[in-house]
């Protein structure tokens, strides 16, 4: 084994996990557990159906949906990786220097070539 | 110890969702299995001391793809009845295509075994800064030695945002403009030129 001192750092967050599933767990089969041993788990066909403020359900809920959120969800995805390639940037410009500088500003200018291209096309609106 | 009860522990949980995203009968399933695989391979890295990836796959995989997956697989008009039927029609092409998957699992395991590839074990140049978080280690090569392979990803990125915004964006209407709100003019908007006042004469109406 390497060095695993970084790993300790890590130990809260794993109780924490830890902790979260057992209480969540607890939340959900403690009532079901309960209510099987006092006997009032009676379940009817109106129990059982789902609820919608009242009447009834009257179409599936997968229907197409619009393209439009499909673009906004890669448009998100772009984005979402640019900032993330500008974390390793910021923190080791020590290493790169005025090359490593330059590079990230024409990454940037690419995808700003893209987003002003998105807003004149009007992807961004909604209508 | 608690080093070997994580992994175990993730990497069962990776395995267990994996298989799930595959039987899952609704896609929608698939895909929230699909995440939870995510995070226990973001687990994993953390454990193998990748802490910069491990945080990536949340932010991207998790936060990104998994939702475009979710409006992909919501935005498919999928019929089940019609996608269960079929089966002894494609069984040879499903076939064929488990033989290959399989094929490759076993050239990769022998690839392996005949000591070829030396994971972990990178090459003097690429050698990680010593003393340093592995995040300023992938800064200093990705931003230095693979400085060309880093602007063809963001020319590529390009490319996918330009294709996206072609295929979905349709003619913009003719009345689009008329529904949209214009802030400017409404507040750059005066009393004189809004209002007019007339004084019609009786029984004859106004025009406006």
């Amino acid at each position: 084994m390497v060095a695993t001192e970084y790993l300790l750092g890590y130990l809260p967050i794993l109780i924490f996990l830890g902790v979260a599933l057992a209480l969540s767990a607890l939340f959900v089969f403690l009532p079901i557990g309960v209510s099987r041993i006092t006997g009032s788990h009676r379940p009817d066909t109106a129990k059982l159906s789902e609820y919608e403020s009242g009447f009834p359900a009257f179409e599936s809920p997968r229907s197409q949906f619009d393209v439009r959120f499909y673009l906004v969800a890669i448009l998100f995805i772009i984005f979402d990786l640019e900032a993330a390639f500008l974390f390793p940037w910021a923190v080791s410009l020590e290493f790169t220097g005025w090359p490593g500088w330059i590079t990230m500003m024409v990454f940037l200018a690419e995808l700003a070539i893209g987003f002003a291209y998105a807003w004149k096309k009007g992807a961004l609106e909604w209508e | 110890m608690i080093q070997a009860f994580a992994f175990y522990l993730f990497a069962a949980l990776v395995l267990a969702s994996g298989a799930f995203t595959i039987l899952a009968r609704n896609p929608v399933h698939s895909v929230l299995w699909l995440i939870l695989a995510f995070f226990n391979a973001a687990g994993l890295m953390v454990i193998v001391g990748a802490e910069f990836i491990a945080m990536l796959l949340v932010i991207v995989y998790v936060g990104a793809v998994a939702v475009l997956f979710l409006f992909v697989v919501m935005m498919l008009d999928i019929d089940f009845a019609e996608l269960r039927s079929g089966l002894v029609r494609y069984f040879p092409l499903g076939l064929a295509i488990a033989v290959v998957l399989a094929a490759e699992l076993v050239l990769g395991v022998g690839a392996y075994r005949a000591g070829a590839l030396e994971l972990g074990t990178p090459a003097a140049e690429t050698a990680p800064l010593v003393g340093e978080a592995n995040i300023v280690s992938i800064g200093a090569l990705l931003y230095g030695r693979y400085l060309f392979l880093f602007e063809s990803a963001g020319i590529i990125l390009l490319v996918a945002m330009i294709g996206a915004i072609v295929l979905t964006q349709r003619e913009a209407r003719a009345d689009a403009g008329r529904s949209q709100q214009n802030i400017s003019r409404q507040v750059s908007r005066r009393p004189e030129e809004a209002t007019v006042n007339t004084r019609p004469e009786v029984g004859q109406g106004v025009q406006l």
